[in-house]
């Protein structure tokens, strides 16, 4: 049984959108993380991406590079991330997808990383700096643990590559509205909707969107050209402004509320 | 030997996935991979084509001043009390360093693939200036990424490139040195990537600028080659150069790799001592991991966060290295070896007073190791240092370190 595809194609039939948040985990420190985890289902998540902090994320713009970086700062290690993901699994079963840089996964392990994040309760990967050919014998360590391997397009990806991935991914596609780094813009240009359009065509696995989800007025204009959203540095600035991890855990659940009531409201 | 000669090399390594034995690739965000390819085919096509490489011959000659000389450095020589010891002058070409001679034939391949935005990143600044002035001559735009630690010890290489018309971006991510200034140009790229040709600096980054890289430096071991035929009758006995990223030994040592009576030296930057971030030796003290798109030695902690790096150079400042030499590392082709901060100093010194000849503080680190290895080799035996850069731009921070009695 696999969770992640299980609530995807749910969701699909249903026409429901769905509502992916990122957190970087550790951020601000370790004892935050399972409280955020929490009220970011509460209010209505229906995946989660679980950030795991590397020192030099490329493709990352500057909010999620700072969190990154007070994470590491606070401790945060590979290893630290799954008692935290186990505790959040006694609460809650909402897939959790662990996105991350290559180099801390290298080093902990390939075997090691898919067999200690299947036992504490993770559903995938998101690597986005190892792109399918790079990826051949992780894929299948991924597929043997029953775990999801997810691959990205971006506006330039060609529709030749759009269709290997497509054969490749598992669980969804995630697709970058935008040429360039993760970050909250105002506007996204033309080419982004071209862009979901022709992918929307081309696919078979549901497509989510990140990159540049700034509210809930362009959540709501990407989730209709698409399966759904993900929403990352929006979260992680709002956290950033708070003074307690109560505060942010508040904060952060009244603006996925929000999105999710834009996005249509779970049954 | 003409430049001419460089298509038919390529067969051998990188193998089509960009790997030398394990090392290299293309870790790099899907953004990225239509660019890679796409410049991967035009490198294809530029380098089957003979007027790019003639143009290239004719730049290096008319502009840069090559081919520069091999010095017989006698009184160093007798210093060292063995081997014969030769400069390979990369210090005489114009903008006084190696450098230039890869930013002219990425820029000529940028001016190919109409590309008029130029991006690059900057350590000690050498690579900036050449890349600044090759697209001054070229009427490209040029923004170029540097470290803030690296724009403070480095100040008379940002007003170089500033007066050529570029702009120089000061980095204050991470630690504020040359791997935070690639992972800025790369972030620039994924933002840009349609108008923007991506000057890499050495052989690093993701395939094929380690390979491509190599290709536009090898002119330095081929001259090399020539040179000391034509003075001595045979080929070198030891090429020593020094490695940051390792592209002015990638140059060197490429045209040799399979002459095997040539032994290859890489000396890395030793700093102050062999602890976690007193540094930047990275085949001496790493191990392979992934950094800026290629899988090679790098500087690690124990959860696989980029090492701290310390040198005084800041040419050689960084925790990763070119994937082909992490691959001669593990064949035992070349060897690989550090200096300290403190030894590169007094070659710097030691050459200035015995052949007039300032080196740059990263080649510094070549001389100080040619120096001790000459010592234990016989007098009918010659060593090649390849001198990489000219010591101008230092003189400011080795100045200030005389005046403070010592380095920090």
């Amino acid at each position: 049984m696999n969770n992640l595809r299980g609530t995807l194609e749910a969701k699909r039939t249903k026409n429901r959108k769905i509502l992916s948040i990122y957190l970087t985990a550790g951020y601000p420190d370790l004892q935050a993380t399972v409280p955020l985890l929490k009220a970011i289902v509460d209010a209505g998540a229906d995946l989660i991406e679980l950030g795991v902090p590397f020192s030099d994320p490329q493709a990352d713009g500057p909010v999620i590079q700072e969190a990154s970086h007070k994470a590491l700062e606070a401790g945060t290690t590979v290893g630290a991330i799954f008692p935290i993901l186990k505790e959040f699994r006694r609460y809650s079963s909402v897939p959790v997808i662990l996105m991350g840089y290559a180099n801390p996964f290298m080093k902990y392990g390939w075997q090691r990383i898919v067999k200690d994040a299947a036992e504490a309760g993770a559903n995938g990967f998101i690597i986005p700096d190892l792109p399918p050919e790079e990826s051949d014998e992780f894929a299948v360590l991924c597929h043997d643990a029953g775990l999801d391997l997810i691959f990205l397009v971006s506006p330039v990806t060609t529709p030749e590559r759009i269709e290997k991935i497509n054969e490749l991914t598992t669980g969804f596609i995630y697709a970058v509205s935008i040429t360039g780094v993760t970050g909250v813009r105002q506007s996204l240009p033309p080419a982004t909707h071209a862009f979901l359009k022709r992918l929307r065509q081309q696919t078979s696995h549901p497509a989510l969107v990140g990159f540049g989800v700034a509210n809930a007025e362009s959540a709501q204009i990407l989730a209709e050209e698409s399966d759904g959203v993900i929403i990352g540095s929006a979260i992680i600035r709002r956290i950033s402004e708070a003074e307690s991890t109560q505060e942010a855990c508040t904060s952060v659940g009244s603006f996925i509320r929000e999105i999710r009531s834009a996005l249509g409201e779970n049954e | 030997m003409t430049g001419n000669q460089i298509p038919q090399k390529l067969t051998q390594w990188p193998d089509e996935r960009g790997r030398f034995g394990d090392y290299g690739g293309r870790f790099v965000p899907e953004i990225l991979m239509p660019a890679i390819h796409e410049l991967e085919l035009e490198y294809e096509k530029a380098r089957n084509d003979p007027s790019f490489f003639a143009t290239l011959e004719e730049l290096n000659r008319e502009y840069t001043g090559r081919p520069n000389p091999l010095t017989l450095a006698d009184r160093l020589t007798a210093y060292a009390g063995g081997a014969k010891i030769y400069l390979k002058r990369e210090d005489l070409n114009h903008t006084g360093a190696h450098k230039i001679n890869n930013v002219l034939g990425q820029l000529l391949l940028a001016r190919r693939m109409g590309k008029k935005r130029i991006i690059a990143e900057t350590g000690a600044g050498q690579h900036g200036v050449a890349t600044a002035t090759v697209a001054a001559k070229f009427g490209l735009d040029c923004i170029v990424y540097m470290g803030e630690v690296d724009t403070g010890r480095q100040r008379l290489n940002v007003f170089r490139m500033e007066y050529l018309g570029t702009k120089v971006v000061p980095v204050v991510s991470g630690s504020k040195t040359l791997k935070d200034a690639i992972n800025e140009a790369i972030r620039d790229w994924v933002t840009n990537v349609e108008s923007t040709f991506y000057c890499i600096g050495s052989v690093v980054g993701m395939h094929p600028y380690p390979m491509m890289v190599r290709d536009f430096q090898s002119i330095i071991g081929e001259e090399t080659k020539r040179q000391h035929l034509e003075k001595e009758g045979r080929l070198p006995d030891a090429l020593v150069a020094c490695v940051g990223g390792g592209s002015n030994a990638m140059g060197m040592f490429y045209p040799f790799i399979n002459d095997k009576s040539v032994a290859m030296h890489g000396v890395e930057a030793g700093g102050r001592g062999s602890g976690v971030g007193d540094h930047a030796a990275t085949l001496s003290y790493g191990e392979p991991g992934i950094l800026h798109g290629m899988l090679t030695y790098m500087l690690q902690t124990d959860d696989g966060q980029v090492g701290d790096v310390h040198s005084i150079s800041a040419g050689l400042d960084y925790p990763g290295v070119g994937p082909e030499h992490s691959w001669l590392k593990d064949t035992g082709r070349a060897q690989y070896t550090s200096v300290t901060d403190a030894e590169a100093l007094e070659a710097m010194v030691l050459l200035s007073k015995t052949e007039g000849i300032i080196p740059a503080l990263e080649s510094a680190h070549a001389v100080a190791y040619a120096v001790k290895l000459a010592g234990t080799m016989s007098p009918d035996k010659s060593v090649v240092i390849c001198l990489s850069g000219r010591g101008d731009k230092d003189m400011e921070a080795v100045f200030d370190m005389v005046a403070k009695g010592g380095e920090k």
